[in-house]
């Protein structure tokens, strides 16, 4: 798995491309920095902890192999109608800044490689995700996709994961 | 360690040795006796600079670590030789030296320059100290007294080696091997006879002695029995055969001149080199063939040394061991963790077998539960350190401070062998150095004092740390004034504290932990500002422990702190509300019982208490905590446990006992952040996660009725 990172790794840094997880929240694909993410699970509402007194996106702690994992429902934080677990619900386990952290999206459906020139400014109107954690917005063929800056984001005060003091 | 080898793979390893040296050397130099300084401590606090040094001169970039060490080898060799007569300030310095050092290590290890000024300072007193010597010497010129002999060689270090080879040409070297086994013996005596000719030989069980013509200097000699045996093991020195001895009186008197390294045969015709072949140790002869002169050492010498000195050290130490960093051990432990709960698991899903059937498979798993149980106490005692790595810190602290306030102090420490886990001992240190000084500060008398209400004048600070269960008690006990009752609640009733006259000791004395509570009339350096015993406490309880007080007016006072012997595990009682299950500290449990509906009163609308025995306790329901859905609302069918902290009881309202087991303390802040209520997370037998209460916060809420949230 590494292995094969490194490869796409120095190819893209030749075609100054970089790949991207694509995963959807309702209608919208988002892309994540391919190299933030651990691994992909399946949801299971039974192996979730719930935590009280916590906003109501954070689904609660996990258990990934001994490590207490909290996970993050996006659809929650975002306030979309349709939140459902379903079995295409997946858990995208990120690796960020040496925390691990697992985010609830609808599904994932692609890993894409997008030159520079396929990326443009993000756009100032309202996305699920305040413009300051988007890089950017990529086109695919007929494909958008929004750019996230899943650390910045998932480390911000917003989410309320970790200590303010750990923020800054 | 061929060129090109990138050494600072070997810092770490470096650092680590240099602060263990360190803390040896400190602990050497207080317990030397100034009057009569034992020799072998002297050598002991000499080697472990000794070593210092020539590890930082090996690496070439730690200069200033290199330089002081010199100085202080120097020194601390002139008084071993009998050059330099100890003083009480010279352990100062030389403990100030050893501070500096320390500091000089933690900055190289930060890879910061260390503070030049802090080693200029040093240099500079140990260069004044060093003064003295010469000056001494130069004021008794050459008189053929012992001590003016061994100022020979610093003027003319090129020409000892040639001496001792002259020397040795005089007499045969005798070298001793101690504590080997007997093959040994017989390839060592081999060995010999290859480098000089064996003129005698005498063998004991586990010692060899050979009498060598040879003109082989004495440390190549010693370096080739290395090969064999540790080099505390062989001593090498020049000695006349004892049949020849026996008639030639001056050998008698060699032989004790010898075995002290004082060189004091001034009439001998080797007078320079003597110091350097009648030294007793190999190690000590390779040092003293070193120039004294304050200039670097040579740069063939030093390279061989560090490493001969450092596997002696290794050995000296008695058991061996290898130096593993934490976050591995950790590594284990997690692992060993994982094992137990898929072990778990495991017992779980047999538990539904058919036992007749798969008999052995059930054997089997039962032997695994077992195994897997071994080995996690095991992993779990990789952990445990000695609290002697905490008292050993202490005599400095209590010398020091004794003589700033000009007390007289001994200190005792008792079960320096108790172990405790690697992560409590680190923060057990500061609770504990405060709650020393606070009893030299406040507890102890002065002398004038003590003798006026007939105690010793010397005061008794004794620290002890014993196993109780599976809590370590730690106590600092003085034998001083004890707490003053009046000046406390005088202070308690003027700051607000609701107290009386009548409020017995045991609710006046933990008054002291309080924030912005101090008694001490005048704040002095080292306490009385009262923001002390509160961070103690604040650190004690941080820890998963709690503090006690017991004071007797006139004959001192005693605070005991009582922890967990470790953070990784915990004996806890699984209980479950609603869906959900919660671990309870096992060690705040006392006991837990389904309260019938006379025991239950409401003091106001939120607020209800439950009658046990007499008592009444606050009544916590954890579903409106944890605010869980489809708990038992109805209290006298759910079950209460009655919960203690410190000396608060409270009934936690739960709706079923589930067992008690021990589990593994996950830390939630690594990859989240604290959760009010909750001290930690644990992983259950089917792989859930568990939420750890955290009992101290609980009683808070008991008391205020209000939990912090985020």
């Amino acid at each position: 798995m590494s292995d094969h990172a490194d490869i796409h790794q120095s190819a893209s840094s030749e075609t100054t491309g970089q790949e991207y997880l694509v995963f959807t929240l309702a209608a919208q694909e988002y892309g994540i920095d391919i190299l933030k993410v651990q691994e992909i699970r399946g949801y299971d509402a039974q192996t979730v902890t719930r935590i009280a007194n916590v906003p109501s996106f954070v689904k609660g702690v996990t258990n990934l192999r001994g490590v207490i994992v909290p996970i993050v429902d996006m659809r929650i934080k975002f306030n979309l109608d349709n939140v459902e677990y379903d079995h295409q619900t997946v858990v995208v386990i990120l690796n960020l800044k040496s925390r691990v952290v697992g985010i609830v999206v609808d599904g994932v459906s692609d890993v894409l490689m997008l030159q520079k020139s396929q990326i443009s400014a993000a756009p100032q109107f309202g996305t699920a995700f305040a413009t300051e954690y988007l890089t950017g917005i990529g086109t695919v063929g007929e494909r958008m996709l929004i750019l996230v800056d899943i650390e910045k984001l998932m480390t911000s005060e917003e989410m309320a994961l970790v200590e303010a003091a750990a923020v800054a | 360690m061929s060129a090109g080898v990138d050494l600072s793979q070997f810092f770490d390893t470096f650092f680590d040795e240099a602060d263990e040296l360190l803390t040896d050397m400190e602990q050497l130099l207080l317990n030397l006796d100034v009057d009569d300084p034992d020799i072998d401590q002297l050598n002991g606090i000499f080697r472990a600079a000794h070593s210092i040094k020539g590890g930082a001169g090996t690496f070439g970039c730690f200069e200033m670590l290199a330089d002081t060490t010199h100085l202080l080898e120097n020194l601390l060799d002139y008084i071993r030789r009998n050059e330099m007569v100890l003083r009480k300030d010279m352990i100062d310095i030389f403990l100030h030296t050893k501070d500096v050092l320390t500091d000089q290590v933690a900055a190289y290890r930060n890879q910061q320059e260390p503070s030049r000024e802090a080693y200029e300072r040093i240099c500079a007193q140990l260069r004044e100290l060093a003064a003295e010597r010469h000056g001494g010497v130069a004021s008794q010129p050459a008189s053929a007294a012992p001590a003016a002999v061994p100022a020979s060689p610093a003027p003319q270090p090129a020409a000892s080696p040639a001496t001792v080879a002259a020397s040795v040409a005089e007499l045969p070297l005798k070298v001793q091997i101690v504590r080997i086994n007997e093959k040994d013996i017989q390839a060592l005596a081999d060995e010999m006879a290859l480098m000089g000719e064996v003129l005698h030989k005498e063998q004991g069980t586990d010692t060899l002695t050979l009498w060598l013509k040879t003109s082989t200097p004495a440390d190549d000699i010693a370096a080739v029995c290395c090969f064999i045996v540790n080099e505390d093991q062989v001593s090498v020195i020049a000695e006349a055969l004892p049949t020849i001895g026996a008639a030639d009186s001056a050998v008698a008197a060699a032989a004790p001149a010898s075995s002290e390294g004082a060189g004091a045969q001034g009439d001998t015709p080797v007078p320079a080199s003597d110091s350097a072949v009648t030294s007793s140790t190999t190690e000590t002869a390779a040092e003293t063939s070193s120039p004294q002169a304050a200039t670097p050492p040579p740069p063939p010498k030093p390279k061989p040394k560090p490493a001969a000195s450092s596997a002696g050290n290794a050995a000296g130490g008695g058991s061996s061991t290898i130096r593993v960093g934490v976050e591995k051990v950790d590594q284990i432990i997690n692992l060993v963790g994982e094992l137990v709960i898929t072990q778990a698991m495991l017992v779980q899903t047999a538990s539904t077998l058919d036992p007749v059937v798969h008999d052995r498979l059930l054997n089997g798993i039962e032997q695994l539960d077992r195994n897997a149980r071994d080995l996690q106490e095991a992993v779990m005692s990789i952990r445990m350190v000695p609290m002697d790595y905490v008292f050993s810190r202490f005599p400095r602290v209590v010398r020091e401070a004794a003589a700033r306030m000009g007390k007289r102090i001994t200190l005792v420490t008792q079960g320096a062998a108790t172990e405790l886990d690697k992560s409590l001992i680190e923060r057990i240190i500061d609770p504990l150095t405060h709650l020393v000084r606070n009893s030299i500060d406040h507890g102890v008398e002065t002398p004038e004092r003590r003798q006026e209400v007939g105690k010793n004048p010397e005061g008794v600070i004794t620290m002890t740390a014993q196993h109780h269960g599976g809590q370590i008690v730690i106590e600092v006990r003085d034998d001083g004034a004890g707490l003053n009752r009046d000046r406390i609640l005088k202070k308690a009733m003027q700051q607000g504290f609701p107290v009386n006259e009548s409020t017995p000791d045991e609710e006046i004395w933990p008054l002291i932990f309080a924030p912005g509570f101090s008694t001490a009339e005048k704040v002095t350096e080292i306490s009385g500002r009262g923001v002390g015993m509160d961070v103690v406490r604040r650190n004690i309880q941080g820890m998963g422990g709690h503090i006690q007080i017991f004071s007797k007016a006139g004959e001192g006072s005693t605070i005991r702190i009582v922890l967990p012997l470790t953070l990784a595990i915990l004996d806890g009682m699984s209980v479950r509300v609603g869906e959900e299950t919660f671990i309870l500290p096992l060690s705040n449990v006392t006991e837990s019982l389904q309260p019938t509906t006379e025991q239950i009163r409401a003091i106001s609308e939120s607020e209800r208490v439950l009658q046990v025995r007499g008592d009444y306790l606050p009544l916590v329901a954890l579903h409106e905590i944890f605010d869980v859905q489809e708990a038992e609302k109805e209290l006298t069918r759910a079950i209460a446990v009655i919960l203690q902290v410190q000396d608060v009881r409270f009934a936690l309202m739960v709706d079923h006992l589930i067992g008690q087991h021990q589990v593994v303390v996950k830390n939630l802040e690594a990859n989240y952040r604290k959760i009010p209520g909750v001290s930690a997370a644990t992983i259950l037998g089917d792989g859930s996660v568990a939420l750890i209460v955290d009992v101290f916060a609980l009683m808070q809420t008991s008391q205020n009725q209000r939990l912090a949230t985020v």
